[in-house]
């Protein structure tokens, strides 16, 4: 608990400090007075938990955002192919995803993943997976999702089944 | 160096304006992604515009927040080099990684409960010849 609010207090300051870049001592007086404002409503509200500050997987999390981002420039080009061409072939096709991971925040990075890589949106969530709208017949193959969801799960230190 | 070279070398090598050459590079680069980012604004705003149904405009839409925005982005970030500016401009990307597929996802699923459905199976663009002589609301249906 207190390492939580001592991480979630150093990450809030350096935002403080990043979005104002003054580094008087009333300036910076009032950025530590907001702060410890912020760290005492978390902890009444009793959210100090692994969940809001997930600072164990910082690493981890920046590298697949890393290889999300090349994904997201692949599909693009999918995407952009299918929206310019002149008689727009497109084939909408829902299909259903399974979802190995364990905990909630696994589940919700792999859903945002995927609405994340244009031309699939996940549109529900429920026991038997994630329900997802695919643009194009070929993108709705549920073993493409395979990859990212096993890296999802695994950044954020979840070994996925 | 061949005989026959009537040019004889410079005593000095040619100084090269490293300076200048960062300069040009970073700002042709800078311009390259934000013009590619444009294009990928546009092409959303022309899927918008084409698809046929909600689900469908929705993934033209998501382009332009994804590559649109990011690329623009990281086209800001090479013209404000290391200062601030850039350190904001990442925050920016980041969050807007982040928060950008919850809002479309929240679409989404609030037009799926509400009993939208989508129109699946093949589609292609109508003919000009079959839409001729219709009003432009009539020919986007």
């Amino acid at each position: 608990m207190v390492r939580y609010a001592i991480i979630l207090a150093l990450v809030m300051l350096l935002y403080w400090l990043t979005l104002s870049f003054y580094f008087e001592p009333l300036i910076v007086g009032f950025g530590i007075a907001s702060v410890l404002f912020a760290v005492g409503l978390c902890y009444r509200m009793r959210i100090l938990d692994s969940e809001t500050v997930p600072y164990m997987h910082t690493m981890t999390t920046i590298g697949y955002f890393g290889w999300l981002f090349l994904e997201v420039v692949k599909a693009n080009f999918a995407v952009v192919k299918a929206v310019l061409r002149p008689d727009m072939e497109i084939s909408p096709t829902l299909l259903t995803v399974p979802t190995p991971q364990k905990t909630d925040i696994g589940k919700t990075m792999f859903a945002n993943s995927i609405t994340l890589t244009p031309g699939t949106v996940s549109m529900d969530i429920d026991d038997d997976g994630i329900l997802v709208h695919a643009l194009l017949a070929e993108m709705a193959d549920p073993d493409d999702f395979v990859e990212m969801g096993q890296r999802a799960g695994f950044s954020v230190s979840e070994v996925s089944s | 160096m061949a005989a026959d070279n009537t040019h004889s070398a410079p005593a000095n090598p040619v100084d090269i304006p490293w300076d200048a050459v960062l300069e040009w590079g970073l700002a042709l680069a800078s311009t390259g992604l934000i013009v590619s980012g444009a294009i990928f604004v546009l092409a959303g705003a022309l899927g918008v515009l084409r698809m046929p149904d909600f689900f469908t405009r929705m993934h033209a839409a998501g382009m332009t927040d994804t590559l649109g925005a990011e690329f623009i982005l990281l086209g800001l970030m090479l013209q404000a080099g290391f200062s601030q500016m850039t350190l904001k401009l990442l925050l920016v990307a980041f969050f807007l990684f982040l928060t950008s597929p919850t809002a479309t996802h929240a679409i989404a699923n609030a037009a799926l409960k509400s009993g939208l459905k989508p129109q699946l199976g093949p589609y292609k663009a109508p003919e000009l010849s079959e839409i001729e002589g219709k009003t432009p609301s009539e020919g986007a249906h």
